[in-house]
């Protein structure tokens, strides 16, 4: 697998490969435009969250409390979105959830309270915030009601790529392609169309903050100073470092990229605030962070992963269960290619998917109701198969006090 | 042995100060809140004094509560080893779907019929934890992830199993009601022989006493029991514990069936005593309120009881904000802001503690004592 | 009791205004003086030792020199002038660097990140990694420290990872280098090439403060010693002028008692045997550990002995080879089945392994004491742990007022005894010991050899792990020297020198 695993254009290139072959045999597009275009626009929450946890994490403090933090950015979000346009939302949003982040940083850097239970603690507090400010604010509002804002004023507003996907000056060069069906090149067409129509500004912030994240944290001072402050604060403090406070930064930038995660469900997602709309996505990106090794980079994968299977679920029926095949498909060619290093990690590859085949052809359709369950599923499955070879910060979780705990 | 009472006496204050710390600066949040949000504080909480200590609320809180107490058990019993199951929401939603739809089809005489269902949910919901306790030693997810995920995974499932199953073909989409011989009985008659008559046709669940019973259980399981002690061993130095033969792996799979067990008896309560099926409906939320409790009762079943009746009297009084035009959802934010200044608290209180330990050991050890050190000097 | 002035000792090849001067330094923590009115001088162009047994404060007066600590009197004096050190920023702004006995060092980092961590210079915002990375190379060609600055902590070495804690100090332009029981990790050839630099070091004029409590490395690279004894400084010499046996004397306050020998072991039944035992770091171990005896296995930390321990434990898989203990063949079974053959362990890091520093004494011991699980099944006899702990409280003078007390409130040789008390306490057929009195002082040491000596003659079986020539010598019987992986074959604890245990132990 590790071979493999370095060469992320080749597994690119197999996933494509079965993609095509399940279109062939089954009609169904899995990456056309529409769907990948979904699944952009619900990836850059999940990735959101996932930058958030990292750039917590990386500086050593664990934090479980982003799904209340996208809270309160959704509920900010609205509010200011609702009154003063879509920029102000999205701006309250995010120093909505730097504010959640400043109580997760005190709690747990000040008074060393345990990490995770703060984590738990924040999001039961940033639930009720939620809930009695949708009540105090929203009420009376025209289109609003007990568990949702009236909706946000204006628009972020989309850019296409042009010549290539419909933007400005014409030219959908990826679309045609899309539309001309050809083995392979129409599923990467589609692929492309996908992440380059249509795309809204925010979205493109969003993306932006991936390699800005990358270039902080491993090229510039304060990043260096950060990461020690996760992986060997005594030895940060050793140096001068000021351990708590780049604690508190970490954190602090956690919350407002929570925040903004929710800004972006209330002003691109949806429009508006409605009670539950984060749905556990605080936690995918989490899982998406560990699925990207705590890199940047890597989570934003995760996120695009996750955000598909959400996508899916939106979509149509046919395709959770197209996706059947293909997760059989792909679990067989990873059983293939790791069958001479690691043959009982094969075996299981091989069973899991004769067990995806076995249930594509006997049922018709997944049920609805459980296609709501697939990208939490999708989620327990990548966990469970990366979790455990993974680097994550050394200090991670660990309280930090000069002199000792 | 007397020295131990007097010892446990003694700390009873600290293990005051940090719940009553964390109750004022609720109050002080609330009280902020509201005056921003246009309500008069004095008046909103007299209004919830005084309607919450009706009889009849207080009824429907300690019924309420026993929902609570159960959550927080469960959530106790993992957070006791540094395990987090947040799962218990799921947990408890699947196991009393399991539960009802089984008691439906069941004709067995009262008690049994009972007995019957509380195994079926009690099994449905370790079944069910069991899973992220296998993905945790198997494949080393975090449970955290886990137990949340699977609650939504959850949701999914029960709405399946309910339209494509049990419920099929039903017009109420909820399972068959339960014949009489599984309704819990009230404790109506039992207060009658003490002389008690609830006034207005309030009735106190029969669950309180099933559920004082499981506390009083969990309790001695907790402290008097191998099993307990290296629960606390693991929780404390997962390392130590290790070294002198407490097997981690075995723990984590015992201790989340334990806590997923506990946890299907969340629903049959309400299940049992008041629905009668278990529907769409059925409801929500119990899971988390469960966490906050067990957080506030600081992970002991006599913390716990208290805690679980506070927040049901919170949520109880909270029914009659409504009608004066007060968010109820005040009671939310003062729930949470008690979770984290409660969490602040103990810490704090902890601290103290070690440190007060700390100097009366060196005191004794070193009789010919060094000039007293500048404060803040610990090493 | 004379202190031999530096002024008349001869050689002072820079002389002059001293580099740093530690004036009347006392410093207390509760219930222990650690510094007292402490005099040091430091020279440029020096090697200068600090000498002195474990606890004598040594570490204290260094962390206090390095910022890490303030004082509670007395004064800094830099180049003359007086200083206040708020904390290890201002030390390094100063001129001083300190390599600590336990590196500071993030695994995940590269050297070079960890190397400028605190003093990177950067350009137009962005970390100028190429000028920082010449400058470390320049660095470590011209003091004969070099190391790959793309190199990832955790892949090096110790010696190597030492090199890279002097190439951070000497990055900040230290003045003052202060090294810290430097050599307890290093392998053989590591040392002497640690003390080629350090002579490059004071060619080029810096001062090398080099803390240790091993008296014949100190006679061997120093210019210069002072010894250190209960928190003062008892003597100061010019290392050509120092006489060994009065080093000797001073260092432990009086004649040293002849180190109390082993060697009285009667030989009983075998009851533990480990054949070609192989687990990570661990090369094809064989011994025979019998009734009534201490078998030492010395060696430097790192070759293989905690490895060792872990799988004797049942903490680590063995991957090939048996062991036997009490003639059950023990290499399948779980750490409690093992414990329930009669395996004891004393762990080898007090407050990770040994006790949960949180619970109560009581919980301390029920947590090691198999005799009383085993009496009440499934029950927790409290009553009987806590009878237990009191006993084993007052008779070691552990010093808590009563079992309910946190663990966390002893000192670590309290700590150390309670361990040690509990794993008796329970008669045990084999004990593993590992470094049974690391950074115990001295009356706490002594209290724990005699248990353990007690107790093999009573009939208990201990294997004894330590890097502590003292320990190693005066309690075992016999002795093997770990190194590698591999172990030497068993000698008689009474035919074994000092120096020759030092060869061993170094693959010389």
């Amino acid at each position: 697998m590790n071979a493999l695993t370095r060469r992320p254009a080749l597994i690119a290139l197999l996933v494509l490969l079965a993609v095509a072959g399940v279109r062939a045999l089954t009609g169904e597009a899995l990456t056309d435009s529409g769907t990948v275009g979904a699944a952009l626009r619900l990836a850059v929450p999940i990735g959101l969250a996932g930058l958030s946890g990292l750039w917590s994490e990386r500086a050593g403090v664990a934090n479980l409390g982003i799904e209340g933090m996208m809270i309160i950015g959704t509920v900010c979000g609205a509010w200011a979105g609702h009154f003063h346009g879509v920029w102000a939302g999205v701006l309250a949003g995010v120093l909505g959830g730097a504010a959640a982040g400043l109580l997760h940083a005190v709690v747990t850097v000040t008074f060393g309270v345990d990490q995770v239970v703060c984590g738990i603690a924040v999001n039961i507090l940033a639930a009720g915030v939620a809930r009695f400010l949708c009540v105090v604010v929203f009420t009376g509002l025209p289109g609003a009601g007990a568990t949702q804002s009236p909706p946000v004023t204006g628009d972020v507003g989309t850019v296409s790529v042009p010549l290539l996907a419909g933007g400005a000056g014409g030219g959908d060069l990826l679309g045609d392609l899309e539309r001309g069906g050809v083995f392979l090149l129409a599923d990467a067409a589609g692929l492309l169309r996908g992440l380059l129509h249509e795309v809204s500004w925010l979205t493109v912030a969003a993306v932006v903050l991936v390699p800005v994240s990358v270039v902080v944290l491993w090229h510039t001072a304060f990043g260096l100073r950060l990461r020690s402050a996760g992986e060997h604060p005594a030895a940060a403090d050793s140096l001068g470092v000021p351990v708590q406070r780049m604690r508190y930064c970490g954190v602090l930038i956690s919350g407002g990229l929570a925040g903004l995660a929710g800004a972006y469900l209330v002003t691109v997602s949806s429009g508006l605030y409605q009670e539950g709309q984060t749905g556990g996505r605080g936690f995918i990106g989490l899982a998406a962070m560990i699925f990207g090794n705590w890199r940047p980079a890597g989570t934003a994968g995760g996120a695009l992963l996750f955000g598909y299977a959400d996508a899916v679920q939106l979509r149509q029926a046919s395709a959770a269960h197209t996706l059947l095949l293909l997760g059989a498909m792909l679990a067989w060619t990873a059983a293939i290619a790791v069958a001479r290093r690691r043959p009982r990690l094969a075996a299981g590859a091989a069973l899991l998917g004769a067990a995806a085949f076995a249930l594509f052809q006997s049922t018709g359709s997944v049920p609805t109701q459980l296609i709501y369950a697939t990208p939490y599923l999708t989620t327990l499955l990548v966990l469970a198969t990366v979790a455990q070879r993974l680097r994550m910060p050394a200090y991670v979780g660990l309280p930090y006090r000069r002199g000792g705990a | 042995m007397m020295n131990e009472l007097a010892a446990r006496i003694r700390k009873v204050p600290h293990a005051l100060a940090a719940p009553a710390l964390a109750l004022l600066l609720a109050l002080v949040v609330a009280t902020a809140l509201l005056a921003a949000a246009g309500a008069s504080p004095g008046r909103t909480y007299v209004t919830m004094l005084e309607f919450g200590a009706r009889p009849d609320s207080l009824v429907s809180a300690v019924n309420r509560s026993v929902v609570y107490f159960l959550a927080g058990l469960a959530v106790a019993v993992t957070f006791r080893m540094n395990l987090f199951n947040i799962g218990v929401e799921g947990q408890y939603r699947l196991a009393a779907l399991l539960a009802a739809a089984a008691g439906a089809h069941l004709d067995l005489p009262a008690p049994l019929h009972v007995a019957v269902m509380c195994a079926v949910a009690m099994l449905a919901g370790a079944a069910w934890a069991a899973i992220a306790a296998l993905l945790k030693v198997w494949r080393g997810v975090s449970e955290v992830l886990s137990t949340l995920l699977l609650n939504y995974v959850a949701t999914g499932v029960v709405a399946y199993l309910l339209a494509e199953v049990f419920a099929a073909g039903s017009t109420t989409g909820s399972t068959a009601d339960l014949p009489p011989s599984a309704h819990l009985p009230d404790l109506n008659g039992l207060l009658a022989l003490a002389g008690v008559t609830l006034p207005g046709g309030a009735s106190l669940g029969g669950a309180v006493l099933g559920a004082a019973v499981l506390g009083v259980a969990v309790h001695l399981l907790l402290t008097r029991t191998l099993f307990g002690h290296d629960l606390r061993m693991s929780g404390l130095n997962a390392a130590a514990a290790r070294v002198h033969g407490v097997d981690p792996r075995r723990m984590i799979i015992v201790t989340m069936l334990v806590s997923g067990a506990i946890a299907g008896l969340a629903g049959l309560p309400h299940l049992l005593g008041t629905a009668h099926h278990f529907g769409l409906d059925f409801p929500a939320g119990a899971g988390f309120t469960g966490i906050a409790v067990a957080l506030l009762g600081r992970n002991t079943p006599l913390g716990i009881a208290p805690a679980a009746l506070l927040f049901g009297f919170l949520e109880r009084s909270a029914l009659i904000l409504d009608i004066e035009g007060v968010p109820k959802e005040i009671v939310t934010i003062m729930q949470g802001v008690i979770v984290i200044s409660v969490v602040v608290a103990h810490e704090v209180v902890r601290r103290a503690e070690r440190r007060r330990a700390a100097r009366l050991v060196r005191a004794r050890t070193e009789p010919e004592a060094a000039p007293a050190p500048a404060p803040g000097r610990v090493p | 009791m004379t202190r031999p002035s530096v002024a008349s000792s001869g050689t002072d090849p820079f002389p002059g205004v001293p580099l740093v001067e530690l004036r009347r330094i006392t410093k207390h923590y509760p219930g222990v003086t650690a510094n007292r009115d402490m005099n040091l001088l430091v020279r440029p162009g020096q090697v200068h030792a600090v000498v002195g047994e474990n606890g004598a404060g040594k570490s204290t007066l260094m962390r206090i020199l390095y910022g890490e600590e303030r004082p509670d009197s007395g004064d800094l004096l830099l180049d003359g002038l007086p200083v206040r050190f708020r904390s290890p920023a201002d030390a390094i702004a100063a001129g001083i660097g300190m390599v600590h006995q336990h590196f500071l060092l993030a695994e995940n980092l590269t050297v070079l990140e960890n190397v400028i961590l605190g003093a990177e210079t950067s350009r137009r915002g962005l970390l100028d990694r190429r000028t920082s990375a010449h400058a470390l190379r320049d660095l470590g060609e011209r003091y004969g420290l070099a190391v790959d600055p793309g190199a990832r902590i955790e892949h090096l070495g110790l010696g190597e990872r030492q090199r890279v804690e002097i190439l951070k100090a000497l990055y900040r332009g230290a003045r003052v280098l202060i090294l810290d029981e430097p050599t307890t990790v290093l392998a053989p050839g590591e040392v002497s090439r640690l003390f080629t630099s350090l002579a490059e070091l004071r060619a080029r004029g810096l001062a090398v403060l080099f803390v240790s409590h091993k008296l014949d490395e100190v006679l061997s690279v120093s210019d210069h010693i002072t010894v250190i004894r209960a928190g003062t400084a008892v003597g100061e010499f010019a290392t050509g002028d120092a006489d060994p046996g009065v080093l000797t004397r001073l260092i432990a306050g009086g004649d040293l008692p002849p180190a109390a020998r082993g060697g009285r072991g009667g030989k009983g039944p075998v009851v533990l045997r480990l054949d070609g035992l192989r687990t990570d770091a661990v090369n094809a171990v064989t011994l025979e550990l019998a009734k009534g005896e201490i078998l030492g296995i010395a060696g430097v930390q790192g070759n293989g002995q905690s490895e060792l321990i872990d799988a004797l434990v049942g903490t680590r898989e063995i991957t090939a080879g048996t062991v036997r203990i009490g003639g059950r063949d023990a290499t399948r079974l779980g750490v409690r089945q093992r414990r329930r053959l009669g395996l004891a362990c004393i762990p080898e890091d007090r407050h990770r392994q040994a006790l949960a520093l949180p619970a109560t004494l009581w919980e301390n011991v029920m947590l090691g004491s198999e005799d009383l699980r085993r009496r009440s099944r499934w029950r927790l006899d409290r009553a009987a742990a806590r009878e237990a702990a009191g006993e084993i409280g007052a008779r070691l003078g552990v010093g808590a007022p009563s079992p309910d007390f946190p663990a966390a409130a002893l000192s670590g040789g309290n700590q150390q005894k309670l361990v040690v008390g509990r794993v008796l306490r329970g008669r045990p057929e084999v004990l593993l010991a590992a470094h049974p009195t690391l950074g115990v002082d001295v009356g706490a040491q002594a209290v724990i050899w005699d248990l353990l000596r007690d107790a093999r003659d009573a009939g208990l079986a201990v294997l004894l792990v330590s890097a502590d020539l003292d320990e190693v010598l005066g309690l075992s019987d016999r002795v093997q020297v770990m190194l590698r992986g591999r172990l030497t074959p068993a000698l008689p604890a009474g035919e074994l020198t000092r120096p020759r245990l030092v060869r061993l132990m170094t693959g010389t």
